[in-house]
């Protein structure tokens, strides 16, 4: 089964006279890891918050899992995500006044799918955690005290959490040196592939392309 | 049960500046509930100006009239009664006790009471509070006096002193009667009434001081000393209204009616309680102001919490976005901001009323020494209850204005972090 499949999709925001968005076909299999390279202003938000069920297609179809998403009604939209999808973005991706493990467990409070699959969730947080290199002595500190880095990587675990098909990145690494970046990488892919989630990652540095087994170029995807 | 958590941590991670907010907001419910408080209390107070006493007799006026001169020694009589008719009623069968009450003259701006030892006998206030000497005794000569408390504060008066009455009620009276000044035998404790504001002295007193005066001014020529003036009979032949207390009160209203119909004098019988409560009404006005006065103080406050919650809106922008991403709906972002103005206001009733309680309890012990007024503890009614009810929901409407904002905002923004 594909994880998503887009056919002839086209958005348009209001006031705008031409599409932003025109994507014929995009197909990503289960297990997939994409990286779709964008400049900023190439549409890659908008795709984003098509994919995440924010936004709703003007035209065209955009099936997540085998359920036309944009069909829903909004709440319905909003618990698809909570239910389906992590996501992590460029930065502050953590709310500033939960602690790092409240932080990681907040969207199983929102999904009661996730909470299920998640079983124990504070052993599971803890392992997750564990997994990506944050020490147990971070678990009950508060985010602000963390470096950039690690903020990034307790992000991860947020989106993993209940384990998700579908893991949405927006530029995770922009804000993260060379090294810190393909350690960052590394963990994020052996994690999503532990529980078997599919990476769409959208970033404009065409370095970190080639950690990808398939890489698509926004500009030849959006031809409007 | 998530959003409720998320709004307690959101909050505490502000409280810095929250703090402020949280207090204008207790500080609103306090002077509420504190104005409310004193309104109550005040009324009670002013209630029991008299208590104990079923009728007040006088000539006849206006009830209200009646009770403004003989209870609350403001303004004048129309007229006075004759001692004979204060004895005719005074022996009725129903009448168990009878004060007499002569006003006229004044000391400093206080007036000046002339009565007999029954006074402190049976006089009543408050709760059926009987009046209690803080220095001295009952007057027993005819020259002595009593002071209320405040008299005694404001004039300096301690026991054994000398005071001059005036003749006439104002401050500035010309006519004195400087040959026979008064002794100061016992000072009253305070009683939160207008006794506080007079000087008692005996009916024979008023009597005596009068003894060589004809028509409001001193005959010229004609003089009599203070000591000669004890030599003469000094039985008033009026005076200005007295006080009834009756066997059984029930009778109230058939003696009352006895004296109203009195053929000899046009007399007036009032009872204490439903004169009061009809003064009352007719100075009530300032109790609708007070209320208006808090109930902008209470918006002012919400207002000021109104104010911070939308300028609260721009940085948590970030905090909706991620919100927004782990599966929230607008709808969930629109409550935040709800529960938060919920929470604050809850969290500022709460503060106010301990505000409320412990000032009160603080300031017990000194407003019953200054004031000779108990304050009660306070307890919340259901009145209080809703007012602070009606509040809550202020505040909720209010919140409505910055939860719509982040409900579209997050609706626009999706999982756009703009920061």
């Amino acid at each position: 089964m594909n994880v998503i499949e887009l056919h002839n999709l086209r958005y348009r925001w209001r006031g705008q006279t031409s599409d932003t968005l025109a994507i014929a076909d995009l197909h990503v299999r289960t297990g997939e890891h994409l990286f779709i390279r964008g400049a900023s202003g190439s549409g890659k938000t908008t795709l984003l918050n098509l994919l995440a069920g924010i936004l709703v297609p003007a035209s065209g179809s955009l099936e997540i899992l085998g359920q036309a998403v944009y069909t829903l009604d909004g709440s319905a939209r909003d618990r698809f995500r909570a239910d389906h999808m992590g996501v992590i973005f460029q930065q502050f991706n953590l709310l500033p006044y939960l602690s790092v493990l409240e932080n990681v467990q907040l969207p199983c409070y929102f999904s009661s799918r996730r909470k299920q699959q998640v079983g124990d969730l504070q052993a599971s947080a803890y392992r997750l955690l564990d997994h990506l290199g944050l020490d147990a002595g971070l678990r009950h500190r508060a985010v602000t005290e963390l470096s950039v880095g690690q903020q990034q990587r307790v992000a991860v675990a947020r989106a993993l959490i209940g384990s998700p098909e579908l893991i949405i990145a927006d530029e995770p690494t922009s804000a993260l040196d060379t090294d810190t970046r393909d350690s960052f990488l590394d963990l994020l892919f052996r994690e999503a592939e532990a529980q078997g989630s599919t990476i769409i990652f959208v970033s404009h540095d065409p370095h970190i392309a080639s950690h990808f087994p398939r890489v698509v170029d926004l500009r030849e995807l959006n031809q409007p | 049960m998530i959003l409720l958590k998320l709004t307690l941590r959101s909050l505490w991670n502000r409280r810095a500046s929250l703090l402020l907010t949280l207090f204008s907001i207790a500080i609103s419910i306090a002077l509420l509930l504190g104005v409310e408080y004193i309104r109550k209390e005040g009324k009670t107070a002013f209630l029991s100006t008299i208590s104990g006493t079923d009728l007040v007799v006088g000539a006849r006026s206006g009830p209200v009239q009646l009770l403004l001169y003989s209870v609350f020694r403001i303004g004048n009589a129309t007229n006075n009664i004759s001692w004979q008719s204060y004895q005719e009623i005074a022996s009725n069968k129903l009448v168990e006790w009878t004060v007499p009450l002569s006003l006229g003259d004044s000391h400093k701006g206080y007036r000046v009471l002339g009565t007999n030892q029954d006074y402190f006998r049976h006089y009543r206030y408050s709760d059926k509070q009987p009046l209690v000497f803080a220095a001295g005794q009952p007057f027993d000569g005819v020259f002595d006096a009593v002071l209320g408390a405040e008299v005694a504060r404001k004039l300096g008066y301690h026991l054994g002193d000398k005071i001059v009455l005036a003749h006439g009620a104002g401050s500035t009276s010309f006519a004195m009667h400087d040959d026979k000044p008064f002794h100061v035998v016992g000072i009253l404790k305070p009683t939160g009434t207008p006794i506080d504001r007079t000087v008692h002295v005996l009916l024979e007193g008023i009597e005596a001081i009068h003894i060589d005066w004809v028509g409001g001014a001193q005959v010229p020529g004609y003089r009599i000393s203070a000591e000669e003036a004890l030599q003469k009979n000094l039985q008033p032949k009026l005076i200005t209204a007295f006080l009834v207390g009756l066997k059984n009160r029930a009778a109230a209203f058939r003696v009352q009616r006895e004296i109203n119909d009195y053929k000899r004098e046009p007399l007036l019988a009032a009872l204490p309680g439903i004169a009061l409560a009809e003064l009352w009404q007719a100075i009530g006005m300032f109790e609708t102001v007070l209320r208006i006065i808090t109930g902008f103080v209470v918006v002012a406050g919400l207002l000021g919490m109104l104010t911070v919650l939308l300028s609260t809106l721009n940085e948590r922008r970030r905090e909706m976005a991620i919100l927004r991403a782990v599966g929230a709906h607008p709808r969930h972002v629109f409550l935040l901001f709800v529960l938060e103005a919920l929470v604050l206001v809850v969290l500022g009733c709460v503060l106010g009323a301990l505000l409320v309680y412990t000032l009160l309890f603080a300031a017990r012990p000194w407003v019953m020494a200054e004031y000779g007024f108990y304050l009660h503890t306070w307890v919340p009614d259901a009145a209080d209850g809703l007012m602070l009810a009606v509040v809550a929901g202020l505040a909720l409407l209010f919140s409505l204005i910055p939860g719509a904002i982040a409900y579209r905002r997050s609706l626009q923004d999706g999982l756009t972090v703009r920061v």
